[in-house]
């Protein structure tokens, strides 16, 4: 049954499914909001890359913490909670075959969501509020920012509020039968997961606000930690599941992929939707007060369940894309299925590209960096932001971009221009990100600090001269860092260009990336597997190495309990 | 398909490479898990998070009384050497933007209880070349036992964002 | 109906947002906040020996 309205919906020309107008106009309007703070974040990243490499050392002490505190604001909150927010729309409407549940709200969503915003970055401007992203008390920033960040949270909130409302009326409607769409129910998890986040936000921002402006004494500064890290990490979460969601989706349209067993899908996600935030404990593996107990439980995701999930998801996806491909006659030996995959279609190329730099870079240094006793090696170091750099920005905001490669012609209903430089890009910036991280990692690995203006120590009464080979990594940092904002501004071009001047398509189904892959009827598809099995195998033997090699160098640094 | 709902009777236990794959994952993960406290019991490194409360006052004093009584009467650069005796407790202050004592000789192979604060705001503890890093909290002592197994110069390098002095916030501990 | 007794358990918490929400919410407040709260607020005053 249907509860739309007469003018209030149209059907798409590519995939017959109902588009409701309402929802329409909020993906775009969010979309389009989400990519400006994506900019702000890109020109932001350029200068922390051309400052961190040594040979450059372009921006002052006190401009590099402001853009610093500017970067991590706009790229991990502004940019992919509105991009999440539109994810969520289109979910919770399109995929279930209605309509959005409130205009009011979305609006109210928006107008706070954006105003925060905008906020925050005019106090990092007026340079009171060289606090990074983290504001740790005693650390104090204007109300404005503070401030600011409660708006964003609670315009969040309300946002995933109006989805739930999607999720219930489109049941209450009976607009589709039985359990919902699998990339439905991986939004439904990033949805879960965003209430627990946005709740830790209000419970600590609310009381620092009131600090910021002398209403209150004091916040304790441990406290705030540990409050802090469940909005901070756990937002990253929500990242996860909306990124993995998005595999599913793209995977489908660019391949026709289909998971063998949604059982075992679902059940990844509930791990996720049970276990993955209690891992913001990762951040406090090193911090005095909480016990050894609490440490070991909380950052194992409970016995690395939610770790299961995501290992779970990598192989899933590949399995689903080379089951349809041996459905189609690609069954020679082991790989010409990845062979004969559409890699000029820069939407699956991305979310390719995306799976195998979350799994086996950010993955893999992520769980090792969180494990309690390896975190003392690695805490405030650069590794740090080698690792969230593959999982952030490499993962999420790569497998972003391939769906952009769809939003634009589906939703915005715009074909792209220079398809070619399209083709390459998710390629460019995949490359970039993932020099700049494994730099980060290996830079780190020598001691070099993150969030610090300069390795040289200038100034100091008694210096350090990091080894010669920190100072190489770091050229590597500046130069992998300038390839992904290349990489990260050609997108952000095509895609404006796109989405204002491209020419439009409604009417007509959208131009394929690549030509069109054979059909494969559910009954043909392959339900062996062996190459996905062979990826996950060599992923379980990298993390074993790299994993095993972090306690051999743990167990050589001087004893400390 | 997993953009529309899936058939009815849907559930179903995973088979084949993906029921080996999920298998060999979860065993991978218990092993994971178990090496922690395996760890906690038998290795020699890990984070216990031992600490109590403290006033930053307090503890300033009582660093101040540290350092009195532990000089070497020796300098380095210009500060007090303080070498505490071994098995003792040795107070280390981070404030914007140094550690007081600045100079620390330590014996090899001996342990200590080092007791970490802030004045002020959050700093960091980190050990180079080692890599040994911890986090420091105004108003907690977070006291760790360490023993030095190298001889040799190191630095202590800050690296928890204190403010515009943060690049220079470092210090020395000499181990003998 | 005939079909929802043949429905699994799991089945039936995988298709409840709400009750997955909920748990979700348990899960994250207590063995993250509650308990780590816990071990802040237990902290002993400091001897300074």
């Amino acid at each position: 049954m249907t509860n739309f309205k007469e003018n209030e919906v149209r059907t798409c020309d590519t995939t017959g499914l109902p588009v409701c107008l309402n929802a329409q106009k909020f993906i775009k309007m969010n979309a389009v909001v989400a990519v400006v703070f994506l900019l702000i974040g890109a020109v932001a990243a350029i200068l922390l890359a051309l400052t961190r490499w040594p040979s450059v050392h372009l921006l002052p002490a006190d401009w590099f913490y402001r853009v610093l505190t500017l970067h991590g604001l706009n790229m991990l909150i502004f940019w992919i909670l509105f991009f999440e927010i539109a994810i969520l729309y289109f979910c919770g409407t399109t995929l279930l075959k209605s309509r959005l549940a409130s205009t009011k709200v979305a609006w109210v969503s928006f107008g706070l969501m954006l105003i925060g915003a905008i906020m925050v970055d005019v106090a990092i401007f007026q340079g009171n509020s060289d606090v990074l992203m983290t504001s740790y008390m005693p650390l104090k920033g204007s109300p404005a920012f503070y401030g600011g960040i409660i708006l964003v949270a609670v315009g969040t909130l309300v946002g995933v509020g109006n989805f739930f409302g999607c999720i219930y009326i489109a049941k209450r409607d009976k607009t589709y039968e039985g359990s919902m769409p699998l990339v439905v129910f991986g939004a439904v998890a990033a949805a879960i997961i965003a209430v627990g986040t946005l709740l830790h936000g209000a419970i600590v921002m609310i009381p620092t606000f009131l600090w910021s402006m002398g209403l209150i004494d004091t916040v304790d500064p441990g406290w705030y930690r540990l409050i802090w890290w469940a909005l901070g990490h756990s937002s990253q979460q929500v990242n996860v599941c909306a990124m993995v969601a998005v595999w599913y989706l793209i995977s489908y349209l660019a391949v026709g992929a289909k998971p063998l067993n949604e059982t075992v899908c679902r059940a990844a996600f509930v791990f996720y939707i049970l276990f993955i935030n209690i891992a913001s404990a990762h951040h406090l593996l090193v911090d005095p007060g909480v016990g050894a107990e609490w440490k070991i439980w909380n950052t194992s995701y409970a016995m690395y369940l939610a770790v299961l999930a995501s290992m779970i998801h990598g192989f899933t996806i590949p399995a689903g894309i080379e089951s349809v491909q041996r459905g189609r006659g690609f069954t020679q030996g082991l790989f010409t299925w990845v062979a004969k995959l559409p890699w000029k279609n820069p939407g699956f190329s991305a979310v390719f590209l995306s799976l195998v730099i979350f799994g086996f870079i950010g993955g893999i240094t992520g769980v090792t960096l969180g494990t309690q006793q390896i975190n003392i090696i690695a805490h405030n170091t650069l590794r740090i932001p080698g690792h969230f750099h593959a999982t952030v920005v490499g993962g999420t905001t790569l497998a972003f971009m391939g769906l952009a490669y769809y939003v634009v012609p589906l939703i915005f209903q715009k074909e792209y221009y220079a398809k070619a430089l399209c083709r390459i890009q998710p390629y460019l910036f995949a490359f970039g990100i993932v020099l700049m991280s494994v730099s980060m990692s290996f830079a780190g690995s020598y001691g070099v600090p993150r969030r610090h203006w300069d390795v040289e120590f200038t100034g100091a009464a008694l210096g350090h001269t990091f080894d010669a080979g920190a100072t190489f990594w770091l050229a590597g940092v500046g130069l992998g860092g300038t390839l992904a904002f290349l990489g990260m501004l050609l997108f952000i071009l095509l895609t404006v260009a796109a989405v204002f001047f491209g020419k439009s398509n409604a009417g007509s189904p959208m131009e394929a990336w690549t030509p069109p892959l054979a059909p494969v009827a559910d009954e043909d598809l392959e339900h062996k597997t062996p190459g996905a099995f062979a990826l996950v195998i060599l992923l379980l033997v990298c993390f074993m190495v790299y994993y095993f090699a972090n306690w051999k160098a743990l167990a050589d640094v001087w004893w400390v309990r | 398909m997993p953009i529309s709902p899936p058939p009815a009777g849907w559930f179903r236990a995973p088979e084949g490479y993906e029921r080996t794959w999920v298998g060999l994952a979860l065993v991978w993960c218990i092993i994971m898990f178990l090496a922690m406290p395996y760890w906690h019991f038998k290795g020699k490194q890990n984070s216990t998070g031992e600490a109590y409360k403290v006033t930053p006052e307090a503890f300033a004093e009582r660093t101040k009384r540290f350092i009195e009584q532990n000089k070497t009467g020796e300098k380095l650069n210009g500060f007090d050497v303080v070498a505490p005796a071994p098995g003792s407790d040795v107070y280390l202050l981070a404030k914007m933007w140094s550690y007081e004592p600045a100079v620390l000789k330590l014996k090899k192979d001996q342990q200590y209880r080092l007791h970490l604060s802030a004045l002020d705001l959050n700093h960091g503890f980190s050990l180079q070349p080692m890599n040994i890093n911890f986090h420091i909290l105004p108003g907690y002592d977070h006291v760790i036992t360490l023993t030095p197994t190298m001889a040799g110069e190191y630095t202590v390098v800050c690296n928890e964002f204190c403010g515009i002095g943060h690049h220079m916030m470092t210090s020395r501990i000499i181990v003998e | 109906m005939a079909d929802e007794q043949n429905i699994h358990p799991i089945q039936k918490l995988m298709d409840n947002p709400w009750l997955l929400l909920a748990l979700s919410l348990a899960v994250l407040f207590l063995s993250y906040t509650a308990w780590g709260w816990f071990d802040l607020a237990s902290l002993p005053q400091a001897k300074l020996p």
